[in-house]
């Protein structure tokens, strides 16, 4: 019972050309930056939002297609959405039953189902409490419990940690993994955070401008990005370039060594903490080496990221000792150096 | 001002409820002379008696609305330099706009009732002179539906009948009529002017009602009259008078001989009216 | 001290006119209160009044509950509903906001009258006459008073969020389940509003209904007409029956506001 979908929509100005493929209890997880599609495509999956063409199946049934919708209140779904659309009339527990309620199951059945759901999320004793006195994770516990509740084949959620402060964010996520690896349908995530993507998903597609530009399991996208949105989210350098034996010639200026020979379009990455600066040029090893300006210093927890200019631009991340050797300031000359062993290179 | 002294004695030792009601007395008054005073202020009236010149302010019953009206500019035709403007209304409430210090300088009123309650209070002094009178007719839709014969079939449940209330003077008069016939009659509903019971009549929602002779002939050709013996029997008059802190008083006493004049006189029979 | 001074301070650019408003409001109902002649209250309070009151209550609940079936799902198309031309409606349905009663009344008889377009027929086929009863009365009210509900009951629906009613249909709802258990609760202080606006309105109701439903005690006199033909002989007893209309109403207001308010949260 794979859902195979074909969603395309368009909207003005904008087209979503999607194909996605959900096997049973895999987690898929739709990454793109805002405005990438990824609500759309949701909402299409939902039955919110018919197709302008393509299809929705699971298994023999269509949900979507050129002669058949599926209205969405008829789709066996569950959606968790992004600030959770918790009835605000309902306590805690009506909100779980009405997913119940609404598909003809008997008032007590379901108040007795909607129960064990909120005793599976923790909140067995938050059956009365209004969604308005619940924090912000319990009401996402209340929102993921009202979905499953109903034993939706398909379940979809809309950036389901992005309301929540850092420190909830933590654990409600892992909570959320365990519960998506007892699920047994197809869940598909929605997010623009590769965090979320890559510790809840199975499998991630990379949605950029309403098309899907990568996909993969999420080791595989982090360690071979092919677009700079993805590169940036799993934060490595990352160039477009066409080797000749260990020559890269990028694409935006610059060369680069690698280390084995290799010919035509590639892709090379290396991470931020393979870069070393230095005030003088240095001598020694095979190394590229090239020169580059300071454009901004950020200070991360642990390390401080300096964005260089030059041929090509590259991300360093050094250590506070050597940030208070150089005395780097924005507009200082240096030299970039990677060891050619430190880059990754894959066919474009 | 009867409810006002009534008041006063009622409550005597409470000064200060009655220092409030003279406050509300004196904002009602105000808004009263705001609403004329929108009109437009003429030129001050002329200290010479023979000459009459100005703005005459006119409160008259509201069945007078199309005779006056002529009058108006008749007088205003005849008086050069004068301008007669009116305040249409019902003779209650008209009343009680002058019981309250409204400034008029005439007031015609559709029954001796409500000229009572000003002259009660002195608001008017001189002695109200009748100039019109007015009988009833049954009123019924154009072909006579409901084939109203005369005031017997006035007591057929059968039949819509439309009065007005007793407490408007059609009503008072309709009333005396009955009770002259000795018919006691069935209407369906009891309404608050002649306007309202023509409106029913000419849209044929009523078989017949009673109404005042000139309404039936201002009402037009989707209502016809019939004249009976017993209207007689209560016959409507109308009187006018200047009122006694008229602002032009020279111009109110000339409105009123006007009205009571011959060519007055055409003016109302033409509307249907009898002269006294 | 200081910050409670600071916080207490309110800007007189609102307090001011708020103040004359209030002032506006209210001192032409002190002025009927100064003038009540309460000692022959007991004297006037007759079985007519007791009938009349009676009877603009009844009519008004009717009325309101009229309004409340057709005007809840008139809101709901004017505000959720893709229907070509909603603003234009949503202009006609003012229309008797702004139409003076007595031509509402007209209006009325002119369809629902004896001869009237609808009217005629119910009376040939039914045997129906609607002018001069009490259902008249209801009607002329319903009339008059439904742009209220109809109108606050839009704004609230325009106002609530449909990704609620969206995410009601992923959970399985129907749309008519969704209405009632999701979309209306949602907007009930909207619709709480505009049953008090919608109520009050058909209890004044005058114009409307003396010309569409006519006057006779105990069927169609409710308590304006009352008040409107006692102001012709009795002054007195017009704001006698004013004040207890004006009590009445504002005890019921009062008294629902409270159940509303203290009711299950």
């Amino acid at each position: 019972m794979t859902l195979n979908a074909e969603l395309r929509v368009t909207r003005g100005t904008f087209t979503l050309d999607l194909g996605l493929t959900i096997a049973p209890g895999e987690v898929v997880a739709l990454l793109g930056p805002n405005g990438a599609g990824k609500s759309t495509a949701l909402r299409a999956l939902a039955g919110l939002l018919p197709l302008s063409s393509g299809h929705i199946t699971v298994g023999e049934s269509t949900w979507d297609g050129a002669d058949a919708f599926v209205a969405a209140e008829k789709r066996p779904i569950g959606v968790v959405f992004q600030d959770y659309l918790l009835f605000a009339h309902m306590s805690a527990l009506e909100n779980v039953a009405f997913g119940l309620r609404s598909r003809g199951t008997r008032k007590a059945e379901a108040r007795a189902e909607a129960s064990r759901w909120l005793d599976r999320v923790g909140l067995s004793g938050y059956a009365q409490i209004k969604p308005r006195s619940l924090s912000g994770g319990q009401a996402q516990r209340v929102a993921l419990a009202r979905a499953l509740a109903t034993g939706p084949s398909l379940l979809l959620l809309d950036e389901p940690l992005a309301a929540l402060d850092a420190s909830t964010r933590l654990q409600v996520r892992s909570e959320l993994g365990r519960h998506l690896a007892d699920f047994g349908g197809h869940t598909l995530l929605v997010t623009h955070d590769p965090l979320d993507a890559m510790v809840l998903a199975d499998r991630l597609v990379i949605l950029e401008s309403g098309r899907a530009v990568q996909s993969g399991p999420p080791a595989e996208v982090a360690r071979q990005p092919r677009t700079d949105y993805v590169a940036n989210l799993v934060g490595l350098n990352f160039y477009r370039g066409r080797a000749s034996g260990t020559e890269v010639g990028l694409d935006g200026g610059g060369t680069l060594t690698i280390p084995r020979p290799v010919e035509g379009p590639v892709h090379v990455v290396f991470p931020p903490t393979a870069v070393s600066l230095h005030a003088e040029r240095p001598e020694g090893s095979p190394r590229n080496v090239w020169p580059v300006t300071v454009e901004a210093i950020e200070q991360h927890a642990h390390t401080t990221r300096v964005r260089l200019d030059g041929a090509p631009n590259v991300l360093a991340d050094i250590t506070t000792a050597t940030l208070a050797e150089l005395r780097l300031r924005p507009g200082d000359a240096l030299w970039a150096a990677v060891k050619a062993t430190e880059t990754h290179v894959y066919p474009a | 001002m009867p409810i006002l002294r009534m008041k006063a004695t009622r409550l005597a030792d409470a000064q200060e409820a009655w220092n409030m009601s003279k406050i509300v007395n004196r904002v009602l008054v105000a808004s009263a002379a705001l609403v004329l005073a929108g009109c437009g202020s003429g030129p001050t009236p002329s200290a010479d008696p023979s000459k009459v010149t100005g703005d005459v302010t006119v409160f008259a019953a509201a069945s007078l609305t199309g005779t006056f009206t002529q009058l108006g500019e008749d007088f205003e035709a005849a008086h050069p330099g004068t301008r007669v403007r009116f305040n249409f209304g019902g003779s209650s409430a008209l009343a009680q706009q002058l019981n309250q210090g409204a400034p008029a300088d005439v007031f015609a009123s559709a029954a001796p009732a409500n000229m009572k309650q000003v002259t009660d209070t002195k608001a008017i002094t001189d002695a109200p002179r009748t100039f019109v009178r007015n009988t009833l007719q049954i009123a019924v839709p154009k072909g006579n539906p409901g084939k109203i014969a005369g005031l017997a079939d006035f007591a057929d449940a059968g039949r819509k009948i439309a009065l007005c209330a007793e407490q408007v003077p059609c009503g008072a008069a309709a009333k005396k009529v009955f009770e002259a016939a000795k018919i006691t009659p069935a209407p369906d509903t009891l309404e608050q002017d002649v306007k309202a019971v023509l409106t029913k009549v000419s849209l044929g929602e009523v078989d017949g009602a009673l109404v005042y002779r000139t309404d039936v002939k201002a009402a037009g050709d989707e209502v016809e009259g019939i004249t009976f013996a017993e209207a007689s029997q209560a016959v409507n008059d109308y009187p006018i008078a200047p009122v006694a802190k008229a602002p032009n008083a020279a111009a109110a006493k000339a409105f009123v001989e006007f009205v009571l004049s011959d060519k007055g006189r055409a003016v109302f029979s033409a509307a249907g009216f009898e002269n006294p | 001290m200081t910050r409670n001074r600071v916080r207490g301070r309110l800007p007189v650019v609102l307090v001011l006119p708020a103040v004359a408003g209030l002032a506006f409001l209210l001192v032409p109902l002190a002025g009927l209160l100064i003038r009540t002649p309460w000692t022959s209250l007991s004297t006037l309070l007759s079985a007519e009044v007791g009938e009349a009151l009676r009877l603009s209550l009844i009519c008004a609940s009717l009325a309101t509950v009229l309004c409340l079936f057709l005007g809840i799902p008139l809101a709901w198309l004017l505000a959720r509903s893709g229907l070509p031309g909603r603003g234009f409606l949503r202009a006609l349905v003012t229309v008797p906001l702004v139409l003076p009663p007595v031509v509402g009344g007209v209006a009325l008889l002119l369809v629902l009258g004896r001869r009237g377009l609808i009217g005629e027929h119910l009376d040939a086929w039914f045997g129906i006459s609607l002018p001069f009863t009490t259902a008249g009365v209801v009607v002329a009210e319903a009339f008059v008073a439904m742009p209220f509900l109809v109108i606050s009951v839009e704004g609230a629906l325009r106002a609530a969020d449909p990704r609620f009613e969206e995410a009601a249909a992923t959970l399985g709802a129907s749309k008519w389940l969704t209405f009632r258990r999701v979309t209306l609760p949602s907007v009930l202080p909207g619709v709480v509003a505009g049953t008090v606006l919608c109520w009050a309105r058909a209890l004044g109701e005058f114009g409307a209904t003396i010309t569409f439903a006519g006057n006779f005690p105990g069927e169609t006199t409710t308590m304006p007409l009352a008040v409107y033909l006692a102001l012709e002989t009795d002054p007195d007893a017009a704001i006698v029956l004013s004040v207890v209309l004006l009590l009445v109403s504002v005890g019921v207001l009062a008294g629902l506001r409270d159940r509303w308010i203290s009711g299950p949260t």
